[in-house]
């Protein structure tokens, strides 16, 4: 029995129990990855999950069963079983549920992969981490690790409505942190950024870091980090690295911008959004070098893919224009919720999770400047990057990060090196304030976004570049 | 023997066959039925189920040691899983600090296990949600209702086997009126014990009393912290002190023997008491394990690579990722206070001040007693700015008020705070305990934390909702 036919009849099952629409997702994932520690490594785990996942629309009601079994009888059972909690649902019934339409697609979709990163010999994956690990020890750091991650899924979807498609995404990434412990703190430094750089790519990706050669200099970083001054405490011109503001993107912009929560679907959990669809159009979100997109097509960034796990395809859209909202993250039973006529960022973290709004790639277009355009421009402020910390209100509205890493910026000229840089501010008034963008954009992968009851880990992506906000509040402490 | 026992001896045979007698594996089948509807808006928008099955195998052989793991359990699945995770131990790197297998040890019996709850219909839940979204009245509601089921085995290669079977069940709702939100949140043995209109009730008066809140300046409050608030100050401390991996590496502020906390705090990994399986990923027996008593730090947490290093032993909290993230209690107790917290226990004026805003006798007490200070429903994203003093910063939820003379005034804006935890729960700083323990369920079934209301003589709130 094939995957296709697994999913049929899953499919079909549903239908003749009384659902008025069904889909259904098998997929099979392996899944890879090792840490190193000191020089040692310290984990290699590897993981293959094969199953199906079947969604069913009884009434105005949605059920999800799934199962770890592609037998005919399961399939059909776990169809069957979607139809009845989907029946159970009515009990407590909500607002018809209409689903906006996607043409029905017969297709296949794979990701560009150049070297099969479950190709490469482990050997030289471990080797690569035990060096970077032990030269980070060797130049300071307490505690060095490293960290890669592999991801192989295929998966097949199946509508009631006549989609039939399947998609291989290979995924993968790594990176390397120095820790350095004194007396009651610790410092830490990180390449490329704390978990790493990831994307949909092969091992080429992992090549290209070249984390050894930065190893040396991130374990001296994280020792002279001890004994670097605090970062003061105030309002001042703040610029961000690119790592830092691709998170700044993701929890600020990306969140508040997905359906789900603007329309109170997450209202208990991750909570709603600031943003009210009644100013989609007219919301001034920041200043008019903010230009965001939502672009699940980029080649080899993290939330690509062919087709959402609904079976719609890739669009790029625009979420912010010229400062100004003007779109959202959305799934096909929240756009017609919400009025809207599109769908295609809906997305199910393995055959055993329902497919729900997650953000793909959501980034910011280039600006006009350089890094050190902006630094030069800086008369007083501090520059910030590698995140460290991130914590967010359940509006995406207050937000605090932390950063690895700040350095003094005074008359145009990059000064010494502070400790504990951290700042806070409100989404709306933070991005209006931003007047420099750098056109230095890197396609920053997030593989670790929490979502959804029970929990789901997202993988997205984030184009950014540094840029400078003015009038930001820096050096919150205990 | 059990149908997961069959697969996990099954493997260890197969491992023994194909790599020998010398190969050391550890293999731990687990079966799962988790369900979870979900509300929001006062309809069920989210209705799920999963039947699961995970085996897990660990194999050390030739010095080199590889985790592999798979969902399918025919023959030609586990025979697949076995070669794979061979064939990765011959090319990973050497690992000279294996930690060797469990020795055949008894194994206790566990929580007992409601079968009811355990395998639930949808219905069941679904008339939870029901009676939930009734009682807030008119409120909107939004929450879940979640049972899990889990059936485990574990055999390795030195002849220990263990079996157990783990059951729970969960609420967690929010009611909101207009723009204020209350909260209810419940994990227990039995579905049955879990009351959605009890619950949804309380959310209810909850959301009410937060209505209409002024802001308030940031700076140092006294604070009476609800369950669902103290919850997360139990689970930072777990992840980031009472972990014997952060511990090695001198980034836990734990230092066991010393009296780091106050002396009213005792904090007990208790996974016997409830919802989880009686050993853990290695076939280490569960206990209790004392991690602060009477304000001084005990114990921290070990699987056996932890605590071989740590020349401790394992204390059977080996978990998925644990060599990585480190080993970490998710059953804690705070236990709760013997005597009297304040003088309002007996009349117990929960209606005292804003209607609603306390809703037991409890916290009433702990209020009582407070001249001006902060009531604290629940924390939300809290992060970690430093793991060695454990500083947090956060976020407010679901409701605050100021505290005037013992009595809860007007409903106050959310607030951002960043605090050091074990600073906060210091000698001298905690002024009182509830007497009632409420267990709060974790993210993930089997994971919770039971605790009282507690009342601390400062918390640092470093900003308001508006900046």
């Amino acid at each position: 029995m094939s995957e296709f036919d697994a999913a049929t009849a899953a499919v079909q099952a549903a239908l003749d129990a009384g659902a008025r629409y069904a889909d259904a997702r098998v997929m099979h994932r392996r899944y890879e990855s090792m840490s190193a520690r000191n020089g040692d490594i310290e984990e290699l785990s590897q993981d293959e999950s094969v199953g199906l996942g079947v969604r069913a629309l009884v009434g105005s009601g949605w059920g999800f069963h799934a199962v770890p079994d592609l037998s005919d009888a399961a399939a059909r059972d776990a169809g069957r079983r979607a139809a009845a909690i989907a029946a159970a649902s009515a009990r407590v019934p909500g607002p018809p549920i209409d689903l906006v339409p996607v043409e029905a697609t017969v297709a296949s979709w794979a990701s560009d992969c150049v070297v099969d990163p479950l190709g490469v010999p482990l050997s030289d994956k471990g080797d690569l981490l035990v060096r970077a690990t032990a030269t980070m020890r060797e130049h300071g750091a307490d505690l060095a690790e490293g960290l890669y991650q592999i991801w192989d899924t295929s998966k097949w979807f199946v509508s009631s409505e006549g989609h039939r498609i399947d998609q291989r995404i290979r995924e993968c990434g790594g990176g390397i942190s120095a820790t350095s412990i004194g007396d009651g703190e610790t410092q830490r430094r990180s390449y490329p950024s704390y978990r790493g750089q990831y994307g949909t790519t092969g091992w080429e990706l992992v090549t290209s870091l070249d984390l050894a050669a930065h190893a040396a200099r991130i374990a001296e970083e994280s020792r002279e980090l001890l004994t670097a001054p605090l970062c003061p405490a105030g309002e001042t011109d703040l610029i961000l690295g690119g790592e830092q503001l691709a998170l700044q993107i993701h929890e600020s912009v990306g969140h508040a911008i997905e359906l789900d929560r603007i329309l109170g679907w997450e209202a208990a959990f991750a909570g709603t959004s600031w943003l009210d669809l009644a100013r989609l159009g007219s919301l001034r979100y920041g200043s008019e070098l903010m230009n965001v997109t939502i672009d699940p097509t980029i080649p080899g960034a993290l939330g690509s893919f062919g087709f959402d796990d609904e079976g719609s395809p890739a669009v790029a859209r625009d979420a912010v224009r010229e400062g100004r909202w003007v779109g959202v993250l959305a799934g096909r039973d929240s756009a017609a919720a919400a009025g809207l006529d599109y769908g295609g960022s809906v997305r199910a973290d393995g055959w055993a999770r329902l497919p729900m709004v997650r953000m793909t790639n959501v980034g910011l277009e280039p600006g006009p400047h350089t890094l050190d355009e902006i630094i030069a421009a800086t008369d007083d402020g501090v520059l910030m990057d590698i995140n460290r910390s991130w914590s967010i209100d359940d509006k995406r509205l207050n937000f605090q990060f932390g950063c690895e890493v700040g350095w003094e910026v005074k008359k145009g000229r990059r000064g010494r090196m502070l400790r504990n840089p951290t700042y806070t501010g409100i989404g709306p008034v933070f991005w209006r304030s931003m007047d420099m963008l750098s056109s230095e954009t890197v396609a920053w992968g997030t593989p670790n976004c929490g979502k959804g009851q029970p929990g789901q880990v997202g993988h997205t992506g984030h184009p950014a570049a540094p840029a400078r906000f003015r009038g930001v509040r820096v050096g919150v402490r205990a | 023997m059990n149908a997961e026992m069959e697969i996990a001896a099954g493997v260890v045979d197969l491992v023994r066959h194909t790599a020998g007698p010398a190969a050391e594996a550890e293999v731990l089948v687990t079966r799962s039925d988790l369900a979870l509807t979900r509300f929001a808006n006062s309809f069920v928008h989210q209705n799920v189920s999963e039947t699961g099955v995970a085996v897990h195998l660990r194999l050390h052989v030739d010095g080199r040691t590889v985790t592999g793991s798979g969902s399918r359990i025919d023959a030609d699945g586990l025979a697949a899983l076995v070669e794979r995770t061979r064939a990765a131990a011959r090319l990973a790197p050497p690992d000279p600090a294996w930690p060797g297998l469990t020795a055949p040890t008894p194994v206790p019996a566990g929580p007992a296990v409601d079968e009811a709850t355990a395998f639930a219909s949808p219905d069941e839940r679904a008339e939870r949600v029901r009676a939930f979204v009734a009682a807030v009245e008119g409120l909107e509601a939004a929450g879940y209702c979640r049972t899990a089921y889990r059936s485990g085995a574990f055999a390795n290669s030195a002849g220990h086997t263990a079996v157990g079977r783990a059951a729970e069940a969960a609420m967690d709702g929010i009611a909101r009126a207009g723009g204020a939100d209350g909260v209810a949140r419940l994990c227990a043995d039995r579905l049955a014990d879990l009351d959605g209109a009890a619950l949804g009730a309380r959310a209810a008066a909850k959301a009410r009393a937060a209505a209409d809140p002024v802001e308030l300046p940031p700076g140092h409050y006294e604070v009476v912290l609800e369950p669902a608030a103290v919850a997360d100050l139990l689970q930072n401390l777990a992840w980031h002190g009472f972990n014997g991996k952060r511990y090695a590496e001198r980034q836990s502020f734990a230092e066991p023997g010393t009296a780091q906390f106050d002396p009213s705090v005792t904090l007990v990994d208790d996974p016997l008491h409830a919802g989880t399986l009686p050993f853990d990923l290695e076939g280490t027996p569960r206990r209790a394990l004392p991690l602060v008593e009477g304000g001084t730090t005990g114990a921290v947490a070990y699987d056996r690579r932890a605590g071989a290093e740590a020349g401790a032993g394992s204390t059977g909290h080996g978990m998925p990722g644990s060599a990585t993230f480190g080993p970490i209690p998710h059953n804690i107790r705070l236990l709760a206070g013997t005597t009297d917290a304040g003088a309002a226990v007996a009349a117990g004026p929960v209606s005292a001040g804003v209607t609603g805003a306390v809703g037991d006798p409890d916290t009433a007490a702990l209020v009582a007693g407070m001249r001006r200070g902060l009531l604290v429903s629940d924390f939300w994203y809290t992060r970690v700015l430093d793991p060695k003093q454990l500083v947090i910063t956060g976020l407010t939820r679901n409701g605050v008020w100021l505290v005037e003379d013992g009595v809860p005034t007007r409903a106050v804006r959310d607030f951002r705070f960043t605090e050091s935890y074990p600073r906060a729960l210091g000698p001298g700083r905690v002024l009182g305990l509830g007497r009632t323990a409420v267990r709060q369920p974790g993210r993930v079934d089997g994971s919770w934390y039971e605790t009282p209301a507690l009342r601390l003589s400062s918390w640092h709130f470093t900003g308001g909702a508006s900046g």
